[in-house]
């Protein structure tokens, strides 16, 4: 992966950035920029909606220009100063409903982040096992019984089933995991945060034929194999009177009634970042 | 009845999660810290691009180490972070903090100048509404602010046998685990203690010994007197002024903290 540019050697402006009357015109970090990037890391993750009405709020609070239009361009100047620290916020799409999120990832691991310890070294392999079995399953879910499994081929320092429960409840809590009806899956963050390390250690995880990002939740066509998400597919089958594998063109095999719209009237892209969709949590 | 005011010691606020602290393992891809994998002896010229590099190395090793609220020790940066830039280190510290501020909106104080012990501290006041994640350190710091009042109300210091009293009264038990906080007495005394917030003193001359909470130095800078008489005020629906001495201390500490910003500190 190539590292971010090299950020520029002057030191940054301190001033605060020229005024048009008591509007400011903002190309350099505001408070407004400040407070929504201190959400998004007290959070990790917030939803479009959410990112909309916070860039309004800190905007009016701080009297920094505001259009409703320009959150993308807003997040991008938070990201000019964000890259030379391995980090940004970017955009991606949960796989259960296709709604827009927004998420603080890492760009590298670093010798600040080693040092960093929110879990256990049985917990990270626990974490590790656990997104083995998701992404290597069909369903793009693994039942805690399965897990629990795992924990008994632990090399790290074995876990009891309490501290398994205990321990799969804090990943999800901080969003990595999501549960449904006690399977769990990729939280939306998690795949926007390791798109790539997923990418490069499953050889054989499988992208969505629409939108060509990862597909850990997904259907099959029975013919070809290929895979799409259920937002992707919605979308895909709704203009077309006879729901077709778009590869092979054979019927498609899955029930295409219920799926749900994704909000398609947001644009997916914020510039330099790519498309993505992602698993999201249950509401 | 009335709601709490917000004059919280601004926590979570405060304690950024950035992406790296909850990142599962990773392969290392090529991080550009080149350290490690030099020869040993002191390079004769540092590049500006390396420099910068380290400042922003640090700038990521601050903020995963204040996730804890445990101040970082200078030593702790120079082994992990600047090791063979140790004696750039000020001038990497120094811009490190400026990079905090204006991205992140966050302030690095040392507390301690003779152990060169840092804390983060956020400028930006909360807000009601401002979407910052709500966990149970909302609870932790409410418990805190009524332990603060207190000190401050019997005049900076309270006995530890006091503060237990009065937790009692407001339900909190420390001699029972609570729903919220758990084990009371190991919050108050080890990690608030522990996070700079509170410290416990023995009281000199007392037999069996006896102890005492006072402000710590993070709470010092988290919030303020006026801050905390004014929460006060609030709750016994009083005027602030209407505790005489406290208030001028109050008025005297906001007057000693506006010169003190003034000079740059």
């Amino acid at each position: 992966m190539g590292m971010p540019r090299a950020f520029r050697s002057r030191p940054l402006p301190l001033q605060e950035p020229a005024s048009r009357g008591s509007i400011t015109m903002a190309s350099s970090m505001t408070d407004s920029h400040r407070r929504f990037l201190q959400v998004l890391m007290s959070n990790g993750i917030i939803d479009a909606a959410e990112a909309r009405r916070l860039h309004r709020f800190f905007c009016e609070q701080h009297k920094v220009y505001y259009a409703h239009d320009k959150l993308d361009d807003f997040i991008g100047i938070i990201n000019t100063y964000l890259r030379p620290l391995f980090m940004e916020i970017r955009k991606g799409r949960s796989e259960d409903n296709g709604k827009i999120f927004y998420a603080l990832v890492n760009l590298a691991i670093t010798e600040a982040t080693k040092v960093a310890s929110d879990y256990a070294e049985n917990e990270l392999e626990l974490f590790k096992k656990t997104m083995d079995l998701i992404v290597e399953s069909e369903s793009g879910y693994a039942s805690s019984t399965n897990i629990l499994n795992l924990s008994d081929k632990l090399q790290s320092k074995k876990m009891r089933k309490k501290e398994v429960e205990h321990v799969l409840q804090k990943f999800v809590q901080d969003k990595w995991l999501s549960e449904r009806h006690g399977e769990y899956t990729l939280h939306t963050r998690c795949i926007m945060e390791l798109d790539q390390y997923i990418c490069e250690t499953y050889q054989d995880v499988k992208k969505c034929n629409i939108c060509h990002s990862l597909a850990i939740q997904g259907q099959f066509c029975e013919t070809c194999g290929i895979k799409m998400h259920l937002p992707c597919t919605a979308k895909y089958f709704k203009s077309q009177p006879e729901p077709r594998c778009p590869h092979c063109n054979d019927i498609w095999p899955h029930d295409t009634r219920d799926l749900v719209q994704p909000d398609s009237h947001l644009s997916p892209r914020i510039p330099r970042t790519p498309r993505r969709i992602s698993s999201s949590e249950p509401k | 009845n009335t709601k709490p005011p917000r004059v919280f010691p601004r926590d979570s606020a405060r304690s950024p999660e950035p992406g790296p602290t909850a990142t599962p393992p990773m392969p290392s891809t090529s991080s550009s810290s080149s350290s490690s994998s030099q020869a040993q002896k002191k390079p004769a010229k540092r590049t500006e691009a390396q420099i910068q590099q380290k400042v922003n190395e640090l700038v990521q090793f601050l903020l995963v180490k204040d996730q804890k609220k445990l101040p970082i020790r200078r030593a702790d940066m120079v082994k992990t972070i600047l090791q063979d830039y140790k004696d750039l280190a000020s001038v990497i510290i120094e811009r490190a903090g400026r990079i905090l501020e204006e991205v992140f909106g966050l302030q690095l104080r040392e507390i301690d100048q003779k152990y060169h012990a840092y804390i983060l501290i956020n400028k930006l006041e909360r807000l009601e509404g401002d979407g910052m994640k709500m966990d149970e350190s909302v609870a932790k710091m409410g418990l805190l602010m009524v332990i603060l009042s207190l000190i401050f109300m019997k005049g900076n210091s309270a006995r530890e046998s006091l503060v237990w009293d009065v937790l009692k009264k407001l339900r909190v038990d420390p001699e029972k685990r609570h729903k919220t906080f758990g084990d009371v007495k190991k919050l108050v005394k080890d990690e608030f203690v522990r996070q700079k917030y509170l410290e416990y003193n023995r009281v000199p001359h007392t037999e069996p010994p006896e102890y005492e909470f006072l402000w710590g130095p993070r709470a010092a800078h988290e919030t303020s007197k006026m801050q905390v008489l004014r929460f006060v005020a609030k709750i016994q629906n009083r005027e602030p002024s209407s505790w005489v001495s406290q208030y001028n201390e109050a008025l005297q500490d906001e007057t000693a903290s506006a010169s003190a910003a003034g000079t740059g500190n």
